[in-house]
Order: structure tokens, then sequence, then C-alpha cells
């Protein structure tokens, strides 16, 4: 029962948050109503025992991506009010690409409940160990059987970083840094200076 | 399956990634005070890399894969691993004194060809979907890098961005055609796919000995993906600009390394993964090599700037190697493993002496009437330039030849008249071109653009390609046939 009660609450505003991201006048809003769906989406994946999916939404999605939104909305100048300008004249096109989506979904699942495709079955080979919880299984899994795609994707990540780098780094003129070293060995006679001005001269610094 | 022992199978890999990684701090804090003797080190370890797979090209133990079927180190990877380590090797040679002259000299730019030539490395010996997309990747990004690695560059800027959105666009087709390819034979592992692909002995992908139209899609959908990364037509698009804008050394390194990496990539898929289908793949093989030669040759005429030449030279070629695999025998496969030695060469040649055309300031020469009276003001340059276009024609008595002539044998042996009887027409064509350069250096007016650039390095590596390349080359057809055939029969075996 109580299942049922937290997959309709989910669901629903998980409905709602979607609902509410593409009518939002204010993107930041909107992008604030995409977290909302992205948590529920996670909700709805817990219930279905799939706890490390779950965590993944939250984590990747949550944490990065509607970050980065946010940051791209509220950073860049963008004038949403002419990217919106085509909604109504743009609106058929859109439900016709929706319909066609919905129509492969249907189409898709009802040829593979028929039988007409016939799926490959997996290898026992990589079959996760039984009675695990499935993040213990993913993870038994990938530090094992998988450690050397695992650290070889690592490496993959590390040449994103250089090169994220190599492309944005720069030795840029005119920026006042600091300098740790020299502030420390600055000594107080040459930081101060001890003067007596004349009447009506003014100090030449 | 111990893991000392798959570490050992992989002992170049493991020699790749942990210098890269120490020269990764080294360049860390030495900056860019220390690119030349990080350039030199990586030189060094990309040798030592290639002698460390050469002891495996004469055949090695029967079962060479480590890490549960994820990687494999037989005959045919260590093969295309001397060609793409030595390939690297070579234009990490020629890449500081370009770099300086622009002032983008930089100490990360060795290290990412290590990476690269690891990813490439990864690519020719993955026996797994995962290990061969994680290849693939780690070989792309890094060269999206280096393509736009002189940044103030507006053209390389352009190339870099270019070749990272069709990339990406590449990568997303293959992933698509891999999904397909796991969701209707179950596994990740090419030989589990070959067995699920395999209708005469009842494979899971397979009803009543056809293939299923899922697996299908899957098959030509990675395909699909591959072809760009060889840069075959209709998925060529891209070569041209990115090889006229990347800088030059980095052009070398594309026309040679990754081309290497890419086509044993798809040689081991499609014969090995898919060699069970033969016939699900081989017209578009078919298709996609007359198609390279036609255009790679078309192309090529109207081009004056000679890096742009070379980007069309090697779609051309790599519609020769791609009726080697469209053959889909061993012969046909161990041909195409010649052309590839061949044209490493021709490319690192052709591309050394495009580095050592320089201007009286130093600033490089692209454009081709540039060269005009280079015979007389260069002689011993415009020489080795005109051998190696030649032996590009496919021209008796260069070596250039011997790979064209080992490939349309393959295919004459198989049946295929047809291919090879295309093939050899448009290598006519295709020789218009590459005699319209030799032509400009030799009988046309002086210019006296070409006033600089002797440079020892790239010397060197011009004279060792012209001396391959020459009818002494010929001495070496026996060796390299045998080695050819050893790593194509490795492909074979299931």
């Amino acid at each position: 029962m109580i299942h049922v009660l937290a997959f309709y609450l989910f669901a629903g505003l998980m409905l709602l948050a979607g609902l509410l991201t593409i009518t939002a006048r204010n993107p930041v809003h909107a992008v604030l109503w995409l977290i909302v769906a992205f948590f529920n989406a996670a909700g709805l994946m817990v219930l279905l025992g799939a706890e490390f999916v779950a965590m993944l939404l939250v984590i990747v999605y949550v944490g990065a991506v509607a970050v980065l939104f946010l940051f791209v909305v509220m950073m860049l100048d963008i004038d949403f009010a002419t990217l919106r300008a085509g909604f109504i004249r743009n609106f058929p096109l859109g439900v016709l690409i929706a319909l066609v989506l919905l129509g492969e979904l249907v189409i898709g699942i009802g040829a593979e409940r028929a039988g007409a495709i016939r799926l490959g079955l997996p290898d026992v080979a990589g079959q996760a160990p039984e009675g695990m919880s499935n993040i213990a299984a993913i993870g038994a899994l990938l530090y094992s059987r998988y450690l050397f795609l695992f650290e070889a994707a690592g490496l993959i990540l590390l040449v994103a970083m250089i090169g994220a780098i190599v492309l944005t780094h720069r030795q840029r003129g005119g920026v006042r840094g600091q300098n740790i070293s020299k502030q420390v060995a600055r000594r107080p006679e040459e930081a101060t200076v001890n003067l007596r001005p004349e009447v009506g001269a003014g100090v030449k610094l | 399956m111990s893991w000392a022992l798959s570490l050992r199978l992989m002992a170049a890999e493991d020699v790749l990634s942990i210098s890269g990684l120490v020269l990764l701090m080294f360049a860390a804090w030495g900056g860019d005070r220390a690119t030349r003797a990080i350039n030199w080190v990586a030189v060094l370890t990309l040798l030592g890399a290639a002698a460390l797979v050469a002891p495996t090209m004469a055949g090695g133990a029967a079962d060479m894969s480590a890490f549960y079927g994820q990687y494999s180190g037989d005959a045919f990877s260590a093969f295309a691993k001397i060609l793409i380590y030595l390939g690297a090797a070579a234009a990490l040679v020629m890449t500081p004194s370009f770099l300086e002259r622009m002032g983008a000299a930089r100490a990360e730019y060795p290290l990412l060809v290590l990476f690269a030539a690891l990813g490439m490395g990864l690519m020719v010996s993955a026996t797994n979907l995962l290990t061969l997309y994680i290849g693939l990747e780690m070989n792309s990004l890094a060269a999206y890098v280096l393509a736009s690695f002189a940044r103030s560059d507006e053209r390389s800027a352009e190339a870099g961005l270019k070749y990272f959105v069709l990339g990406a666009l590449a990568s997303g087709i293959l992933l698509f055609g891999m999904s397909l390819v796991y969701g209707f034979t179950g596994s990740l592992d090419f030989g589990a796919i070959r067995t699920a692909l395999d209708g005469a002995h009842g494979g899971a992908a397979t009803v009543d000995g056809v293939l299923s139209q899922g697996a299908l899609f899957g098959i030509v959908f990675m395909l699909a993906g591959l072809a760009f990364k060889i840069s075959a037509v209709p998925f060529h698009m891209w070569t041209p600009d990115v090889y006229e804008g990347a800088p030059t050394p980095v052009t070398t390194l594309f026309a040679t390394a990754p081309k290497v990496a890419a086509l044993g990539l798809t040689m081991r898929v499609a014969l090995f993964a898919f060699g069970t289908q033969v016939h699900a793949w081989q017209q578009v093989m078919i298709f996609l090599s007359l198609a390279s030669i036609v255009v790679g040759a078309l192309g090529a005429i109207g081009q004056d700037n000679i890096k742009r030449l070379m980007a069309y030279s090697s779609i051309n070629n790599v519609g020769f190697m791609l009726i080697g695999l469209a053959v889909a025998t061993p012969a046909g496969a161990s041909a195409m493993l010649v052309y590839l030695a061949i044209y490493v060469v021709m490319s690192l040649g052709g591309f050394a002496a495009v580095l050592m055309l320089r201007d009286q300031d130093g600033a490089a020469v692209e454009s081709i009437a540039a060269l005009g009276g280079l015979s007389r003001s260069r002689p011993g340059l415009a020489g080795a330039l005109a051998m190696i276009m030649f032996s590009l024609a496919g021209i008796p008595p260069l070596f250039g030849f011997w790979g064209k002539f080992v490939v349309f044998q393959a295919a004459v042996q198989a049946g295929m008249l047809p291919l090879a009887t295309i093939g050899i027409a448009a290598s006519v064509i295709g020789a218009f071109y590459y005699l319209k350069v030799v032509k400009v250096m030799y009988f046309d007016e002086a210019t006296g653009v070409v006033a600089n650039g002797n440079e020892l390095s790239h010397g060197v590596i011009l004279t060792v390609s012209a001396v391959v390349l020459s009818p002494l080359g010929y001495l070496a057809t026996g060796w390299l046939g045998n080695l050819a055939a050893t790593a194509a029969a490795s492909l074979f075996h299931s």
C-alpha cells in the first residue's frame, strides 16, 4: 500500500515538476523545477530497487548537470524571451516529434512482447554475484573483472583534464597575483618610512 | 588468469602509462622550460614500447589474451603497435622546433601524444567492446586537443572544434551500434559475439541461420562509426579541414598512428568479431573502399594547399587498404597490413618534407604554387619529395607500388575482379595530382619562396623514408610479407 502511495507521489510530483520546468517564465526557476523532477525520478528508482541508479541520478544529474545548467543560465547573457518567441509556432512540430518517439516506444515494446525481436541472452561470465545489493554487486565486478577498464577510464579523465587545462590556461599580463614568499620576506624598514613634511609642501611618495 | 600475467602481456601499455604519469609531474613542476627534455623522453618511451612488443610479432604464445579476454597482445596487435609507436615517435621528433616557432610549445604536448599512443595501442588490442571504446576515446580526446594546440591560430582552433563535434557524433553512432550488437548477441566479448553471430551453428543472434535484423543494424552502425575514424568516404568531410588547420606536426601524427589504430581496430572488428557474418558487411566495405578511392582521387585535383592534398591522398589510400578488408581473406588482411606499413613510411616522409618547406622568415609554406623551382634551389628536398609523390601514386619501381600490388593481387585471387579494376583505374586518376606536385617543383618558374628549413631531425626522417621507399625497399618484401601474414593469421583463428 505504502509502495503504491509512494509511487503516485513521486510520479505525480515528477510530472508536475516537468510541466513547470517548461512553462516557468524565469529560467532559474525552470532549472530548479528540473532538479525537483530529478529528485522524484531518483525516488522512483529506489522504489524499483535500483538504489545505485537513484544515487547516480542525484549525484550526476542534480549534483553536476543541474548545477551546470544553473551556472549557464545565471552567468551567460541569454535573452530567453527571444529564445521562447517561436514556442507557439513550433508547438505542433514538438508535439509531432513527441508522438513519433511515443509511437517508436509502443512499436518497439510491442514487437518485443510479441516475440518478433529476440534479444541475446546475457553471458554468464560477467554476471553479478548472487545475494548482494546492487551497489555491492557493481563494486565487486568493477574492481575485479573490469578493473583494467576502470583504470583505463581513469586515464581518459586525466587526458580530458590535461586537455582542458592546456586549452584554457594561460599567463595573462596585468594581473596582480599574490606572491607569498615576497610578502613573507618583506621587512618593516622597507615597508614604512618616516617623513616630516613641511607645512604646505605635501608629501612625495 | 593472474593479474601479474595480464600486466606482463600489456607491458608496452604499462610503460607508456607510467612514463606518461611521471612525465606529467615533470611537466607540472618543470613548466614549459622542460618541454624539449620531456619530448625526448617521450620519444624514448615510445621506442621502448615498440621494442617491448616487437618479439610478439613473430607469433608468441598460443593464448595472448589478458584481463578476462578484454585485451589481446597477439601478433596482429604487435604489428599494428610497432607502426603506431614508431609513427608517433617520428611525429614527436619533428614537433618541438615547429611549435617553438609558433610560440605554442607547451610541456603537455608530448604527454598528450603518449596518452594518445596508449589509447591507440588499446584500440588494436581490444577484444571487448568496452576496451574498444575506451581506447578510441582516449586517442580521440587527446587528438581533439592536439588539433587545436596552437590555439592562438584561428585555423587550428577551428580544426579542433570541427574534429571534436564530428568525432563526438561518430562516437555516438558507434555506441548506438555497439549497444545494438550487445543487445542482440548478449555479450561484449568479441569471441562471444563471433559465436552468437554464427548462423551455421545456430548463434543466438541468428534465426534459422539468417542474421537477425537488429544485429545487422548494429553491425552497420558500428562500421559507420569506425568509417568516420578512418576517414573513409562518405564520412571523410572533416579530414581536409582538420589536416589543413592542425599544426603540421599534429597532422603528421594524424596521418600515421591514429590511421593505423583505427584501421587495425576496424580489421579486428570486421574479420574477427563479425567474421562469421562476412556477407553482412562485405558490401559496406566494397562501397567504402571504392567511394574513398574515387572521391580521394577526384577531390585532390583542385587543391592548392599541400596539407589538404595529403588529406585527400590519405582518403584515397584508405580506400586502397579497404580493398584488402573487403576481400575478407587472410591474404587480403595481410596485404592490407603491408600497405599500411608502406603508407606510414610514405606519410612520415611526405610530412617531413612539408615541414622543411619554410620561407625567409621561417614561416611554414603550405601552398603548392610556392614549390616552383624547388628542384634548382633545394635539389635534395625536391628529389625526396618527388620520390614520395611517385611512391604515393604507386609507380614502379618505387616501394609504394608494392602495397597497391599486393592489395590488388589479393582482390584478384578472391575473384573480385571489378573491385580491382575500378581501383586500378582510379589510381591512374590519383597519379595526376601527385605528378602535378612534381611538375611544379621541376618545370615551373622559380618562386624563391622556400628558402629555409634545414633541420637534422627532419632530414634524417626524410632520408630514412626515402631509402625505404626506393627500390631498396623490395629487399624487405619477404620479411614484411611474413610478418603481415603472421599478424593477419591471428585474426582468423577462432
